[in-house]
């Protein structure tokens, strides 16, 4: 059956409420008859089967998340959901200070399975509501992230991420949801895949390689996955063989599948779409200088967003945003350069 | 309830119960606000000794499965709720043998499986995970009750306004217990708030809000048990406002000099352990020996539990590692 990321998510929600009935959904706008099924209808009809376990809830971020976490740590697998990633900040308190630390803080004794999703990319709507907000979460212990760029992935990834018994957040791109009528998105990429029949998961910590090259890697999660596949796609044409690896959780990194890739290319480009300072790009960037730095024929090179908030024009917005010709452009160069 | 069928609900048991925990908690924090001056205890403290009645009569309400969550001065919360003194004392000191093996810490004390949330530190930041354990209580049938304690100063916060508003629209069985004792830090409430009560603000999340003298254990254990029972029946959470005063500083060595005298004075003259003997020894509850007897054993038993923390074994360093991710090392 080929689904979207959107279809995919609510499949593998449908099917994880049916198996454990701990498992609820709690966020704005999920459930509400004649909604929209949260902002981009991964919810959609779900209140139909489930009426008591998709909870409306006043736009109260702060109290969402702090009441999954009272819930995870009762015995309930909640799945929390923000309308956009960048309302995520109004929940810093119960996210970074109770959810990934009350573990620890408690020696051990209780465990927070909360799972929580967050719309992310910078899409038409200026500052607010189109940040990548992925790095804000990586510098911070306890808390598990994933970033499905395919139907098949979103759906295996929220399938581990409810069964997972640590808090895990899934960032989820706006251009690649493929939702439908009033909530569809202009620019969109096909992200849909075929889901084959049964139960699967697909294990957090594990990247994939996307396409197999020789000359480079280039890594990217989310959109920066679909724009690094047409870059390589640019290059190809010019005998340029790019290897693209799809991280799939930014944390904890699969290192292995990266260092591997780049001690055999040697040459590695991060494209993020999020601004350059403090990124996953430096991150990534510092463990492969750490690990590997005898392999590298040139500088580990990140492409990403400038360091400001994201503009609205559409002009400024297609600058903002790292485009598959930008990353040939700088591979190509990178390439001639050693 | 009248005072006297309010003694005879309880029974000379609870109620010399009560009492000896009162005085636990204000023993402990007088030995530990000792010890943390002669540089003996590591960390910061943020002590209870004024408001023992608070902790106490809520708890006092509550049964086994309850769930309370606390704050950055949760001792006497801890204590109430029944987790040895021993234990937080090695939490103290850091000891692997501390409720939270070392990892918590003062402002973290608890222990899941007594009843008790590891205390949350930042202010206003259990009330609405609290909320969340009283949802999932709703949402499994399960007949418990979750317990938030936090002061004033938490109730200007936005984690108060979200997660009452929510626990009674959901109608959740939780208690959101204010004690309310005059001073955030250095700042009094007068200074910040400019309503008389705290409970008020109940009505405006449609909710029942209620008063108890915090000095007197039998007035908030009444008050408590009252909006416990509403809560487990199922007629929705309360916000319950202790009037209360701490005898001591904010913190660490802070000697409280924003605090007039005379507004110390007369909190003393309501002192909630004084009163309570008074009280037991009135209605023959219990003699003058038998207090003797209990004030011996609780200071006995205390310097037990710093001897127990101070002799505890010390965490490896590489400790900081475990006891993190259920299923996973920590990357490094």
């Amino acid at each position: 059956m080929k689904l979207t990321i959107a279809e995919a998510l609510r499949k593998a929600i449908r099917e994880e409420m049916q198996r454990d009935e701990t498992v609820f959904c709690i966020g704005e706008d999920i459930g509400i008859s004649g909604g929209f099924g949260g902002a981009f209808t991964v919810t959609l009809g779900l209140e139909k089967d489930f009426r008591d376990r998709i909870i409306d809830t006043p736009i109260s971020e702060n109290g969402i998340f702090g009441a999954a976490c009272g819930a995870a740590i009762m015995g309930m697998r909640p799945i929390a959901d923000v309308q956009y990633g960048d309302f995520l900040l109004c929940a810093m308190d119960q996210i970074i200070n109770q959810i990934a630390k009350l573990r620890y803080m408690s020696g051990g004794k209780l465990k927070v399975p909360v799972v929580m999703r967050a719309p992310v990319g910078v899409t038409g709507r200026g500052a607010q509501h189109a940040q990548c907000l992925e790095p804000y979460f990586i510098s911070c212990p306890g808390i598990k992230i994933v970033a499905p760029s395919t139907a098949y992935d979103a759906y295996g990834l929220l399938k581990a991420a409810v069964r997972d018994d640590d808090p895990v957040l899934i960032f989820e791109h706006k251009l690649l949801y493929g939702s439908k009528g009033a909530r569809s998105e202009t620019g969109g990429v096909d992200a849909s895949s075929e889901i084959p029949e049964g139960d699967y998961t697909v294990p957090i910590g594990r990247g994939v390689v996307r396409r197999e090259g020789e000359d480079i890697t280039i890594i990217g999660s989310l959109l920066m996955m679909h724009y690094s596949l047409q870059a390589a796609d640019i290059l190809k044409k010019e005998g340029i063989s790019c290897e693209v690896i799809d991280p799939r959780t930014l944390w904890p990194l699969d290192m292995d599948l990266i260092l591997n890739s780049v001690k055999k290319t040697g040459r590695v480009v991060i494209v993020e779409e999020s601004p350059k300072q403090g990124g996953i790009g430096a991150e990534i960037s510092a463990q492969i200088s750490e690990s590997i730095s005898d392999y590298l024929l040139s500088p580990i090179t990140r492409i990403a967003a400038p360091n400001t908030p994201a503009p609205f024009s559409p002009v400024m917005e297609k600058f903002y945003v790292p485009q598959p010709e930008r990353i040939a452009d700088k591979i190509r160069n990178l390439l001639a350069e050693s | 309830m009248t005072r006297q069928d309010l003694l005879k609900k309880l029974g000379n048991k609870k109620l010399t119960d009560m009492f000896e925990r009162m005085f636990e908690i204000r023993t402990f924090e007088e030995k530990i606000q000792f010890l943390f001056l002669e540089g003996k205890m590591p960390g910061t403290i943020h002590q209870y000794i004024g408001m023992e009645a608070c902790a106490v009569g809520v708890c006092s309400a509550l049964k086994e499965g309850d769930i309370i969550g606390s704050t950055h001065r949760p001792h006497g919360h801890a204590i109430a709720r029944g987790i040895p003194s021993r234990e937080i004392m090695a939490e103290l000191y850091g000891k692997t043998t501390g409720c939270c093996k070392g990892k918590g810490g003062s402002m973290h004390i608890g222990d899941i499986k007594k009843g008790m949330l590891p205390a949350i530190a930042i202010v206003g930041g259990n009330i609405p995970v609290v909320m969340g354990m009283a949802l999932a209580f709703k949402l499994k049938g399960e007949d418990r009750v979750a317990v938030s304690f936090f002061g004033d100063g938490a109730s200007n916060e936005g984690a108060f306004h979200e997660a009452l508003n929510m626990a009674s629209v959901y109608e959740v069985p939780a208690v959101f217990v204010c004690e309310n004792n005059l001073y955030g830090a250095s700042t009094s409430i007068k200074k910040v708030l400019k309503i008389e009560n705290i409970a008020d603000r109940a009505s405006s999340y449609g909710m029942q809000g209620m008063i108890a003298d915090g000095m007197d254990v039998l007035d908030v254990y009444d008050k408590a048990s009252k909006v416990v029972g509403d809560a487990r029946s199922g007629k929705g959470p309360t916000l319950l406002e202790l009037k209360t005063f701490r005898y001591c500083g904010h913190s660490r060595r802070d000697p409280s000099n924003y605090i007039p005298k005379e507004e110390k004075q007369s909190w003393k003259k309501k002192d909630p352990i004084l009163n309570f003997e008074r009280v037991l020894l009135e209605e023959k509850i219990i003699d003058k020996s038998g207090i003797k007897e209990l004030k011996d054993k609780i200071d006995k038993k205390i310097e037990e539990a710093i001897e127990f923390a101070q002799n505890g074994p010390e965490p490896k360093p590489e400790d900081t590692y475990s006891d993190f991710y259920v299923n996973m090392e920590v990357p490094r």
